[in-house]
């Protein structure tokens, strides 16, 4: 059985899409059978960034209405095969999603795949909890800005409360991404420090990724960052990433921080 | 020749309380015991296990009269373990004991509904706790609130353990105590406590409010912000001061 990840955050523009292509593409590089399924019902981005648009016949809706089958709809990557992708549909709206639909849907996916990765909508409406519902991992994705904060705080609120794993009793397990972050700004004082966000949110920090040309150069060419180029920051902090989330005990070190002469901030552990 | 201890080791005394029922039964007995009788049958084994004084305060009877009630009492499943209020000339070795300085606490509602007769035998199954004063009820909470939720509990004290998010709020009906960054809205007191008072590590709140007073942000002044502090109400006044 695969585990199922949800990507969320409560404000949008975050990076969410983004992230979750190139968590994906970073899983399936090291072997692992990865999909990664577009929640965003109405909008569909994912595709776009993973570079499969023209190539999208079913998606999300019509598997779960029974117009198409699980297998017709999964589009497998070009470049990385144990890569897929389960486009949204665009012309549909979220209210074609359905409750019963949603769980068939992610059981099938979770008995085929290693991963199971929900791209979820921003925000805390249907969409938003129709994807978090059945996830094992939820990565709550964050920008060091106030807004984006408070935001995820009351998405990993929702986390606690609306998901089945929360039904049950059970504590689901949850992860920081810190995303879009700005060495420079932090320093001058106009973004928040990572202490901070870490201080207010107080979940584990899975990985901060640098705010980088590189990520927007790699969507604008239809490749997930770490596909695209695979030794830039963003990327080497992606792969860090899928490590600590696959359990290993490695340090986070803050972009842009001196490192060697301040002990204090080398070996930065995750909270 | 002298006695060899050969057990050094002493008996041990404790003392112990327990909360007892006590039964003020009325003249004449009869009508008293029909009575009971009919709360009995509405709640079966109401009476078993459960520590029961009698309280014959003021009662005109006599040795033998009560000599028999204790045993119509004890033909009910109803033990008396002591019995308050009466002359000693009255009591004897065949009789429970005296008791004495018994203080008094809320009534006990006995369970009146037949409905809930069962109930009542599950809670005589029991082991013998018997109710003890009832506490002034708190919350723990060991978890972060988060932004959009609301913790409501107005019987009593809420404590948490972990910080309060902007745009959270904790209402209260006693104090409310926070170890960790107080960044939402605290309302303690909410039911009419102006005794009440809010607690917290890292003073950073957007509203507080104790018995209705309230306070923004704005209006706390920024001596205290960031500081561990506690919170009162003098009047209509709010008093602040850092802890140590």
């Amino acid at each position: 059985m695969g585990k199922v990840i949800v990507v969320t955050s409560g404000k949008g523009g975050v990076g969410k899409t983004t992230s979750s292509a190139a968590l994906g593409a970073a899983l399936a590089q090291g072997g692992d059978k990865v999909v990664v399924v577009d929640f965003d019902v109405g909008l569909r981005n994912l595709d776009l960034v993973m570079g499969a648009e023209r190539r999208v016949v079913y998606d999300l809706v019509n598997v779960i209405q029974g117009e198409a089958k699980l297998t017709q709809a999964l589009i497998r990557d070009k470049r990385v095969e144990t890569l897929y992708l389960l486009p949204a549909s665009q012309t549909r709206d979220k209210d074609n999603l359905t409750a019963e639909g949603v769980a068939a849907v992610i059981g099938a996916l979770k008995a085929n795949f290693d991963w199971v990765i929900c791209d979820s909508p921003a925000g805390i409406e249907r969409g938003a909890t129709l994807a978090m519902r059945h996830a094992d991992i939820a990565i709550v994705v964050t920008n060091p800005e106030v807004s984006s904060v408070r935001d995820s705080d009351r998405i990993i609120g929702l986390l606690d409360s609306k998901t089945l794993k929360a039904e049950n009793g059970e504590r689901m397990e949850k992860h920081l991404l810190l995303t879009r972050y700005d060495p420079l700004r932090a320093e001058r004082g106009d973004m928040l420090k990572v202490d901070d966000v870490l201080e207010i949110l107080s979940i584990p920090l899975l990985g901060i990724i640098p705010e980088s040309m590189d990520v927007l150069r790699a969507s604008n060419i239809g490749s997930p960052v770490t596909l695209a180029d695979q030794g830039s920051a963003p990327a080497l902090a992606y792969f860090d990433a899928i490590r600590r989330l696959k359990g290993e005990q490695i340090p986070v070190t803050v972009p842009g921080e001196k490192r060697g002469f301040f002990g204090k901030f080398f070996g930065r552990k995750a909270a | 020749m002298t006695d060899v201890l050969t057990q050094p080791r002493p008996i041990r005394l404790k003392g112990r309380s327990y909360l007892a029922l006590t039964l003020t039964p009325e003249l004449p007995f009869e009508d008293w015991l029909a009575r009971l009788d009919d709360l009995a049958s509405r709640s079966a084994g109401f009476f078993l296990r459960r520590p029961v004084v009698l309280d014959i305060t003021g009662l005109d009877v006599d040795r033998a009269q009560l000599r028999t009630f204790v045993s119509q009492l004890g033909q009910r499943q109803v033990r008396i373990m002591g019995i308050e209020g009466a002359s000693p000339a009255l009591l004897g070795a065949d009789l429970p004991p005296a008791m004495a300085d018994g203080r008094p606490t809320s009534d006990f509602e006995p369970p009146a509904a037949a409905a809930e007769s069962a109930k009542a035998e599950v809670a005589v199954a029991e082991p013998a706790v018997p109710e003890l004063p009832k506490a002034v009820p708190s919350i723990i909470v060991t978890q972060p609130v988060r932004s959009g939720q609301s913790l409501v509990f107005l019987e009593g004290d809420v404590t948490v353990v972990g910080s309060v998010a902007s745009g959270a709020e904790i209402v209260a009906g006693g104090s409310i105590h926070v170890y960790g960054t107080l960044r939402g809205r605290a309302m303690a007191g909410t039911m009419g406590n102006a005794a009440a008072r809010i607690f917290c590590r890292k003073l950073e709140a957007e509203l507080i409010a104790i018995d209705g007073y309230y306070k923004t942000a704005e209006d706390m002044g920024p001596e205290f912000r960031g500081k561990p502090v506690q919170i009162w109400l003098d009047g209509e006044a709010f008093k602040v001061e850092a802890l140590a």
